[in-house]
This record gives C-alpha cells, sequence and structure tokens, in this order.
C-alpha cells in the first residue's frame, strides 16, 4: 500500500462509511441536514452521469476519437459534493479532470471533449458558468484563482450579508501540485489578502507515477495550516462529507473570512491519463482496495438503507445514462476538424502585422495546393 | 553495431554516464519506477537505486534549482523536464541563475548541470506538449543548447552533455523518439567539445538546408524528393545551437549558393533568423538567393488538429527550396 497517511485518520472528517453508515458529527452534520432523498438522489445522479462521461470518453479515446482522456474515475464524490456547494456566483478554477464539478456546474461536458479531440485549446466560455478553462501546467490556475477573488473584493461582492450577491472562488488541483511554486504562492498571496478563496485539493494519492510521500511528510492539509490558513482534510470518497466541509469554506469565504484548505482524500482509480501504465508502479491489490470503496457504491448504500431510492428510479436513470452515452458518442464524432485559419485567429486582441501577413501567406500557399492538383490539405 | 531508437540510445548514454561516473545523478518526475513517460529513462532506477535516479517533488523550479547547488557540491545533476511546455517554471533558475554562475563567480565555480527537455510536436498532443522553446535558451549566454538528431548522435551526445563543464540545455525531438538507427555501444563518447560542431547528414550541391533535431529528418526525405526531380540538396544537421557551427555552416552554402533553414519553432525571432544573418554575413557573395526559412507562425502551438499545417512539412519545404532555386 502506497498511502503515506491512513485514511483512517482521526482528523478525516467523514458524515458517511464506506459501508454507507452515516456519521453524526455536531460540527457538520448540521450542514446535510436539509439534504432529503430528492437531493440525495440528485448527488447520485450527477456522480452516475459523470462517470457515464468518463467511461464513455475513455472508450472514445481507445477508438481513436480523442487523443488522449484524463478520467475522473473515482473522485465523483469529491468533485460532486464541493461542486454542489458552490453557488452560481461563485467563480470555480478547475485542472483538467473535474469533470464531475464541470457536470454540477451546468457545462454541456461534451464541450470537454473537444480540448481533448484536438480541435480547441478550450471549449467553452467561462463567464457561462462562471466555470473556468482546464489548466494543464501543474499548479498556474491556483493563483488566478487567487487574483479573481481578490478582483471580488474590491468588487464589494465579499462579506455583504447578501447570499444573492456574496461570491467566492474555489480551485481545484491535485496532490503533486501542491509541491509546485505557484501553489504555494497563491497560499501566501490568499492568506495575506485574507482573499475569499477556497484551496481544493483532491489527494487522489498519485501525481502519475508518484505517490504523494514524494510530495510531502505531513498530511497535505498541514501545509495550509503553516500559511495561516484554515485547512481540514475530509473523506474525499464521502459525498456528504465533502458537500459539508465546502459549503462551510465557502460560507466563511463569501461573508469575508478569507481562505480555506481542504484536502479530499481519495483515490484515482483509473490511470493518470490513457496514456499511462499504473501497472509499473502500483499493485492490483490497492486498486482493489479501493474498489471496494468506490463512492458511487458508498452513496447507493445509504440510499437503499434510508428507502431514498427504488428500483423504478434506478431503472429510468439507467436509461437516461444509456441516452447519454448516445448523445456523447455522436456528439463527439460530428466535432469537425476546424479549418485551417483557426490557428491565426485570436492570438491577439488587435491586428497584429506579422499574423496577418503569414495568414496571408498560408492562404495563398494553400490555394497553390488546389489549383495545382485540386486536392485541397496534405501538406 | 546495434539498432536502438532514439529514446533507447539516450537511455544506453545516461546507463552509461552513471557506470563511469558515480557523480552523475538524474533527477525529475515520474523518472524512477515508471521510467519517464516516455521511458527514457527505463531500467536505471532499478539498477542504480533511488538515490541516483531520483522522482522529484513536482516542482521545475526545485528540481533545477536543487540541481544547482548538488552541481556546487561536486554533483553532476541530469534533470529531465517532463515536457517541453513545463520548463517554465523553471526558467528563472535556467536563466538567471545557471546561466551565469560561471560568469559572476569569476570561473570559480562550474556547473555542469544537463537540462533534457522531450520537445517538439507532430504527436497529436494537448496544449504544452509539442512546443520548441529552444531559441529562448539560446539567447542567454551561459547555456549551450544542443539537440540530436539520431540514435548514435543521442548516445554520444548526451555523454558530451554530461561531462561538459558547463550547464547544457539537451532537446530531445519527442516525435522522433522511436526512429531507429544504428549505435556503436562501444565507442568512445568523444570529448565534450565536439558537441557543438555540425554534421552533414546528406552532401549535395545544389541547395543547404540546414536543420536540427526533429526537421533533420524531414530534410533528409526532402532531399530525396528532390534527387529524384535532379536537384542535389546537402543537408547540414547543427547538432548544437548554442555554439553554431558556422564554419561548418558557411562552407557548405559557399559551395551551394543556396540555403533554407527549417525548425519547428516559430519562425519570427527564432533560430533561424540568427543563422540566416550569420550565412549572410560570411557568405555573401556567394549567395544566389536570400537565406530561406520554414517553421512555425507567429501563433501559440494550435490544436492538434492542425500541427500538420503549422509544422515545417515536405511540402512547405520543398516550396521553399522551389523559391530559393528560382530566385
Ligand atoms: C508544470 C507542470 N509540470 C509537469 C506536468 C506534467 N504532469 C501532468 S499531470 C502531472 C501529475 C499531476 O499530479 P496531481 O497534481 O496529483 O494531479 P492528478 O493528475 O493526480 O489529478 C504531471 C507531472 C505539468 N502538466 N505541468
Amino acid at each position: 500500500m502506497s498511502q503515506s497517511t491512513s485514511p483512517d485518520d482521526v482528523d478525516l472528517i467523514q458524515l458517511l462509511t464506506p459501508t454507507g453508515q452515516r456519521v453524526d458529527r455536531p460540527d457538520y452534520s448540521p450542514r446535510i441536514a436539509h439534504l432529503d432523498a430528492t437531493a440525495l438522489r440528485g448527488m447520485y445522479r450527477d456522480m452516475l452521469l459523470t462517470r457515464r462521461f468518463d467511461t464513455e470518453a475513455t472508450a472514445l479515446q481507445r477508438q481513436g476519437e480523442l487523443g488522449l482522456w484524463a478520467q475522473s474515475l473515482g473522485q465523483e464524490a469529491a468533485q460532486v459534493g464541493s461542486g454542489r456547494a458552490a453557488s452560481p456566483q461563485d467563480m470555480i478554477f478547475p485542472a483538467y479532470r473535474e469533470h464531475g464539478v464541470a457536470f454540477v456546474r451546468g457545462l454541456e461536458l461534451t464541450k470537454i471533449l473537444r480540448q481533448f479531440r484536438g480541435i480547441d485549446h478550450g471549449g467553452w466560455d467561462p463567464k457561462d458558468h462562471n466555470f473556468h478553462l482546464y489548466t494543464l501546467v501543474i499548479g498556474s490556475h491556483t493563483l488566478h484563482a487567487t487574483g479573481y477573488a481578490m478582483g471580488m473584493q474590491r468588487d464589494g461582492v465579499v462579506g455583504t450579508g447578501d447570499p444573492q450577491r456574496d461570491a467566492a472562488t474555489m480551485v481545484y488541483f491535485g496532490d503533486g501540485a501542491t509541491s509546485q511554486g505557484d501553489t504555494n504562492e497563491a497560499l501566501v498571496f490568499a492568506a495575506v489578502n485574507n482573499a475569499p478563496v477556497v484551496f481544493f485539493c483532491q489527494n487522489n494519492q498519485w501525481a502519475i507515477s508518484e505517490p504523494t510521500s514524494r510530495q510531502s511528510r505531513v498530511p497535505l492539509y498541514r501545509r495550509g495550516q503553516g500559511f495561516g490558513i484554515p485547512s481540514l482534510r475530509v473523506d474525499g470518497n464521502d459525498v456528504l462529507a465533502c458537500y459539508a466541509v465546502t459549503s462551510e469554506a465557502l460560507e466563511r469565504a463569501r461573508s469575508g473570512g478569507g481562505p480555506t484548505f481542504i484536502e479530499a482524500f481519495t483515490y484515482r482509480m483509473g490511470a493518470h491519463t490513457t496514456s499511462d501504465d499504473p501497472t509499473r508502479y502500483r499493485s492490483a491489490a490497492e486498486e482493489q482496495y479501493w474498489r471496494d470503496r468506490d463512492p458511487i457504491d458508498r452513496l447507493l448504500a445509504l440510499m437503499k438503507a434510508e428507502d431514498a431510492v427504488d428500483d423504478a428510479w434506478l431503472a429510468e436513470l439507467d436509461e437516461e445514462a444509456t441516452a447519454f452515452g448516445e448523445h456523447i458518442r455522436t456528439t463527439v464524432r460530428s466535432f469537425e476538424r476546424p479549418s485551417s485559419d483557426f490557428m491565426f485567429r485570436n492570438v491577439y486582441a488587435g491586428p497584429h502585422a506579422i499574423v496577418d501577413d503569414e495568414r496571408a501567406w498560408f492562404e495563398a500557399y494553400q490555394r497553390t495546393f488546389v489549383d495545382v492538383s485540386a486536392t485541397a490539405g496534405g501538406h | 553495431m546495434t539498432t536502438l531508437t532514439l529514446a533507447g540510445a539516450i537511455n544506453a548514454g545516461l546507463r552509461r554516464a552513471l557506470e563511469n561516473d558515480p557523480k552523475v545523478l538524474l533527477m525529475g518526475e515520474d523518472i524512477g519506477a515508471l521510467g519517464g513517460v516516455f521511458r527514457v529513462t527505463d531500467g536505471l532506477h532499478k539498477d542504480f537505486g533511488g538515490e541516483r535516479v531520483v522522482d522529484t517533488p513536482l516542482a521545475e523550479a526545485g528540481i533545477v534549482g536543487t540541481a544547482i547547488g548538488l552541481a556546487m557540491r561536486g554533483y553532476r545533476p541530469v534533470c529531465e523536464i517532463q515536457f517541453d511546455g513545463f520548463i517554465f517554471p523553471a526558467f528563472d533558475q535556467i536563466t538567471t541563475q545557471l546561466a551565469k554562475m560561471h560568469y559572476r563567480s569569476q570561473g570559480r565555480i562550474n556547473l555542469p548541470v544537463v537540462i533534457r527537455v522531450p520537445y517538439g510536436g507532430g504527436i497529436g498532443a494537448i496544449e504544452h506538449h509539442s512546443e520548441s522553446p529552444e531559441a529562448l535558451f539560446a539567447h542567454t549566454p551561459g547555456l549551450r543548447v544542443v539537440s540530436p538528431a539520431t540514435p548514435a548522435d543521442g548516445f554520444a551526445m548526451i555523454q558530451q552533455a554530461i561531462a561538459s563543464p558547463d550547464p547544457v540545455l539537451f532537446f530531445e525531438p519527442k516525435g522522433r523518439y522511436w526512429d531507429k538507427g544504428e549505435v556503436d555501444l562501444d565507442a568512445a563518447a568523444g570529448a565534450p567539445e565536439g558537441l557543438g560542431v555540425a554534421r552533414i547528414a546528406r552532401a549535395g550541391t545544389d541547395l543547404t538546408i540546414v536543420a536540427y533535431g526533429p526537421t533533420v529528418a524531414t530534410a533528409l526525405k526532402v532531399a530525396e524528393a528532390a534527387a529524384a526531380e535532379g536537384t542535389s540538396i546537402e543537408v547540414v544537421d547543427l547538432r548544437s545551437l548554442s555554439p553554431l557551427d558556422t564554419a561548418t555552416l558557411a562552407e557548405s552554402v559557399r559551395r551551394t549558393g543556396h540555403c533554407v533553414v527549417v525548425h519547428e519553432a516559430p519562425v519570427f525571432f527564432g533560430a533561424g533568423a540568427e543563422i540566416a544573418a550569420r550565412i549572410t554575413e560570411a557568405c555573401f557573395f556567394h549567395l544566389e538567393a536570400p537565406v530561406l526559412r520554414v517553421g512555425g507562425f507567429h501563433v501559440p502551438y494550435p490544436v492538434s488538429k492542425l500541427e500538420h499545417d503549422y509544422l515545417p512539412g515536405l511540402d512547405r519545404v520543398l516550396d521553399a527550396v522551389d523559391r530559393a532555386l528560382s530566385y
């Protein structure tokens, strides 16, 4: 087993055991008291459809429809629980596997696949759902999130007491990202500015092939404490606990109480990406250990125990997932290669003589192929 | 002679360096059990252990910054940056510290640090995984900047780079990692000074194509295609951008009178501009056409579905060859 820190840690905040029994905590249980059967089913649906999306995307990559895929498999509770705690006016900065958060924000998920198909570097308008583009350079967006939160402070949308108005920022990153200079600087800036930003670290225990023990000798949430930021560790496979701690942290940020660092202890059940081969660095036994702690099964066990779900509803959801899968496959297959001039667009907001010249040259060059051989492309 | 891929040849060169000098250390992200995302360090962690083949925390500034300190203690660190686009967190350490320490200390401190960077495109990757930032480093005094194009050079040059008393940016054309070639594993690596010497990859008389790293293979294909039409092209594989082997270049272009420079990096303010200017100065009266450049456009590396429009492929280089010859 690779864990540098045990998931049975006494500091681990849990409201649902791996077998789906509720844990009563005076500090956090009140935060989920309003989640009735409908809300639980909503969470379950979010997690299940996120997984369906992930499974479809993985298959599409195998079929050559995508260049690469980064799975969210196993991290659905951390993503859906935290994402559901955010308000529409909150701004989210994801890393690159936050498909569950994207789903909760209302993003049409196939837009994510544009980047992985190699036809777009982004794929959506971040303003539409207050959900920024994916960032691939590890840790760099933690600073953007902090600066964005500093902007919120200046715009008077923090601490007004109006729940429709008060806003915060939340940024997602992995255990590996905690080593990066940018991430540490973001914690410094957030702390000294008391910025309304929640640092949501999904410790999935692996940064490609490196276990978290290569990044830190203390549990990651204690890093946040060192910066003077309230920090905690939550069971990242417990959707209720993730919801509870994130809603507390966002509330504190929106009300002017400053940043929080959340370490969600979870597991990357899949490969790092479809290019990765985890058999080179971790054991099948470890993978099995975490498969037995699947976050989706955990919530289902609770719902069944509390009669929050019946077979008819599950069958309906199953049908919805099947249709969703079909939609994903047909949408991705319909995504066309952009025309060549796409690469020259939007390099600058205004005209730029060099780009304009090169674009004109390239267009003329392409026409020579059409004229001479009547076959475009091929160069 | 042994047939090896470029990745395999660099692996063999690293192994040789680890065997020959106990001060050689490899450091980088995922270079241990995984063997690096391109498997260039495959098996080395197993054979030399975690003290010499070090899986580092995920922090490029940390990798290069600590390599500087290790070098000050007499070690010879070989850092791996996982992809070209991820070298920038280390840019400060490389340009303000690594490049200048020898100068500032009046030669009292040597920093024999090698930074290996898989670079270049054509592999269908997402953003930040296909870039060619070599000119940024060649523009920085104090750094040597090289790029092997063949397995034989990969094997020899990595050893020369490690033996070099200066910091070396070692750019590995990742799109050519699986290209095979003959490597003499018994050959001595040669002195580190050999790093700066260009190679005539193919002799010719009508035009010189100057290439390095990933574009050498492209240039050779162009020469092949042109030969079928009766044009004789010479291909110079630079191997090194800093220093630049101006003598070999000038000698070639004086003979051919025509020159086309090819690199994947954007042409605007790229290595080709420096090369063209030097050739023009050295060969002005021998030139029958301006030195032409073919490379990337002044745009961020595009989405992968368009990368073959962006990259200097066979047709675009042939087009430049035609323009130069019909000038
Ligand atoms: C600055 C930088 N260096 C290296 C990489 C290559 N890389 C991509 S993902 C990754 C591991 C990230 O691990 P972690 O932060 O734990 O997130 P996870 O992928 O597990 O979600 C690495 C090293 C990168 N994207 N950016």
